[in-house]
């Protein structure tokens, strides 16, 4: 393996964590808000890449990548509003049950829209080509994704840490009962990070779009690799999410050079291992409420 | 609701007694009016084809090729004076492939089965159907095994199968001087590895050299690893032997990396070609293409466009293909009996009612229950040539040429392990 080709598998590695990361994050803030594991994850991922497949063409690509998250992040924020807010007080299992319906709606739902034969979605134009770095070249579109979610991490950070909202959220996640006697009323915020955790899920069906194909089982794969970051990463953990998202990405690019038949198997073993080692996940701290 | 209020009120007792009266000439007078009592009953085709998962696309497509064959038919009066009913059924994984063709013989009493696309759904099923005596016709799926080690006496197959296709494209490929160094790009499942096997042999027996071959897991969405590899190994060619939504997210991110080595594969699905758009590469063999100049071609896709709002892919071309050649056993065996359906299909030629639409005689071969065909060699146009979206292929090759035998390209009775069962 020469140097150029390691850092290139490197890099794949990171692209793939880096979406990992994002469908990660998405998954991560709503179980530590709401403590529902949202199961339509995948789906809604599908879905951003629909809807910015059905928007590209009339607002360009810059827009769609905030047009069609957005749009997504209503629907959560509705299903939220509508649906997941009445199950609060019930059995946690029962708001598991009510997204685990919601995926094959959303799945069924893209098939009679958009029928199922995949759509076509190419790398935007600016983005076409390969990008040189000295001796190295790679692709423009995946540094751009690179980019995009480091950026994305970053107004995450400033949203949660920076602004009052920011500060509710992280409160209410921890001891939603003192938010409530400080006078401060969840349910806004509830609706909104539910909004906030499915629009990620929605940047990454975008950002995957141009690369993977525009089908409605687009999300499976991914959907199930996230579940794996967020209990790698610790469950409700915000740089734990990062943090195995990033390693996730590494291993199964990695192995995909060394052991290509243990490729799939690779991050379900990190997981065994890691949870043998840490059961809370490698950054998951003892939360009361979930105890 | 209205309509099913208005049937009930006039089930008067008259109307009670004439239905208790056919039912009972139906039970016990089966002899005396048979073709009266059965006239009323349509001839039940079931259909199992993936609508989920990565070969998904693909059975949208073959229902769609069936449908308008089933209507074709029952404009023309249908088959023995019957009308023909198509059930069509998700064939998802082999374990509910397996339970859909119970439901299909047990509880909608099928004439017969075909579609399948996932060759690992289409062996389990070919098992399950042999076990209840009902024929099947297998329409999308391309194992070996389904016509030599697996093979069943109710099992017929009109798709091609690997050897067929990887003889096509190895024609061309020796003819154009290609087997040179090539690495290997395949799906981990039944279909890929017997289609790897196939294009080893070509590969070996024509002095070429593998410089590397990788197993992807089918419903990958992300290639960049293996192409990076590819890249690293330098190879003269990629063969894929990838299925499903799996092929455009390869061919795409290929061209997206910057390759330009030349591509060929043992397989392509318009389906899943066309969303790769411009940047689609390379040259595959193919069962069937829209632009095919046979004048049986030509007027399928027309009506095919004219139904459908878009032009077949070789899966429609597939099934519609498949509910025909049932039709033609119905009618030549007279009867909707599943063993002289067989009977009447082993070496049969397909008739002029629906012959194929390749301008030339398809025979199933009577020891193996393949269909012999000819396959077509198709390479990827330039856009600029394009006269719409869908004409991304031009068809360079017809294997075997014209005039020549059609075994030439399928598997030769001495290497294949074809065992059929007894009839009864």
């Amino acid at each position: 393996m020469t140097p150029a080709v390691l850092t290139e598998f490197v890099l794949n590695g990171l692209v793939l964590g880096a979406l990992y990361v994002l469908m990660a994050l998405g998954l991560s803030i709503i179980f530590g808000m709401i403590g529902v594991i949202n199961f339509a994850h995948g789906a809604l991922f599908t879905l951003g890449a629909y809807v910015a497949f059905q928007v590209k063409d009339a607002l360009g690509f810059p827009a769609t990548l905030v047009v069609s998250p957005v749009l997504v992040g209503v629907l959560g924020m509705l299903i939220e509003a509508t649906l997941l807010r009445r199950l609060y007080r019930e059995d946690p299992l029962q708001g598991l049950l009510l997204t685990f319906g919601l995926t094959m709606v959303l799945e069924q739902g893209i098939r009679m829209v958009w029928g199922l034969s995949p759509k076509q979605f190419d790398v935007p134009p600016a983005f076409g080509g390969a990008l040189r770095l000295g001796a190295l070249t790679y692709s423009k579109y995946r540094s751009f994704i690179l980019l995009a979610v480091v950026v994305l991490i970053v107004a995450l950070t400033l949203f949660l840490q920076k602004t009052p909202v920011g500060t509710i959220v992280r409160a209410g996640s921890r001891d939603p009962m003192m938010v409530r006697l400080l006078g401060i009323s969840l349910k806004p915020v509830l609706t909104l990070v539910f909004g906030l955790g499915t629009a990620f899920a929605a940047i990454a069906g975008v950002l995957s779009a141009p690369l993977a194909g525009v089908q409605p089982a687009m999300g499976v794969n991914v959907g199930t690799a996230a579940f794996v970051v967020v209990t790698i990463g610790g469950l409700g953990s915000f740089w734990g999410a990062i943090l195995s998202g990033l390693l996730v990405g590494q291993v199964v690019s990695l192995s995909i050079y060394f052991q290509p038949r243990a490729a799939e198997a690779s991050m379900y073993i990190l997981m065994a291992v890691i949870l043998l080692l840490r059961p809370r996940g490698l950054m998951g701290e003892r939360w009361e409420k979930f105890e | 609701m209205a309509r099913r209020r208005d049937v009930s009120t006039r089930l008067t007792r008259r109307n009670f007694l004439a239905l208790a009266a056919a039912g009972a000439a139906a039970g016990t007078h089966h002899l005396a009016f048979p073709a009266v009592v059965r006239a009323q009953e349509p001839i039940r085709i079931g259909q199992l084809i993936p609508f989920t998962g990565f070969l998904g696309a693909i059975g949208e497509y073959g229902k769609q090729g069936a449908t308008l064959a089933v209507e074709e038919l029952n404009e023309k009066g249908g088959v023995l004076g019957r009308k023909i009913e198509l059930i069509t059924e998700d064939e998802a994984n082999p374990g509910v492939a397996v339970q859909k063709a119970r439901k299909l013989i047990e509880k909608d009493r099928v004439v017969a089965i075909e579609g399948l696309v996932s060759s690992a759904s289409c062996l389990a099923v070919g098992d399950e159907v042999q076990r209840a005596k009902i024929l099947m016709i297998n329409a999308g799926a391309n194992s070996d095994e389904i016509r030599s080690k697996r093979c069943h006496r109710y099992v017929f197959s009109t798709e091609g199968c690997n050897t067929q296709y990887v003889s096509a494209i190895g024609n061309w490929l020796i003819r154009e001087r290609k087997i040179s160094r090539w690495y290997f790009l395949t799906s981990d499942y039944a279909f890929g590895h017997d289609l790897l096997r196939v294009a080893r042999n070509l590969l070996m027996a024509n002095k070429g050299t593998e410089v590397g071959s990788d197993l992807a897991p089918t419903g990958t969405t992300d290639f960049s690893q293996y192409i990076t590899k590819i890249k690293a190994a330098k190879p003269d060619l990629v063969f894929h032997n990838l299925a499903g939504a799996d092929v455009t997210n390869f061919l795409k991110q290929y061209a997206e990396a910057g390759m330009t080595l030349e591509v060929a594969g043992g397989v392509i699905d318009s389906a899943y070609a066309w969303p790769v758009g411009e940047s689609l590469r390379g040259h595959f063999p193919i069962i069937w293409w829209h632009e095919l100049a046979t004048p049986g071609s030509h007027a399928w896709a027309a009506r095919y466009v004219k139904r459908w709002g878009r032009p077949p892919d070789n899966q429609a071309y597939g099934d519609y293909v498949a509910v025909h050649a049932i039709a033609q056993a119905v009618d030549r065996a007279k009867s909707t009996d599943s063993a002289k359906l067989v009977q009447a299909l082993e070496g049969h030629t397909l008739t002029a009612a629906m012959d194929g639409l390749k301008g030339r005689p398809l025979t199933f071969r009577a020891w193996d229950h393949q269909l012999l065909q000819p396959m077509y060699v198709v390479g990827a146009k330039d856009k600029s040539k394009w006269k719409d979206k869908w004409d991304i292929f031009e068809i360079v090759s017809e294997v075997p040429p014209r005039g020549e035998s059609l075994e030439a390209i399928a598997i030769p009775k001495a290497e294949s392990q074809c065992q059929l069962e007894p009839l009864a």
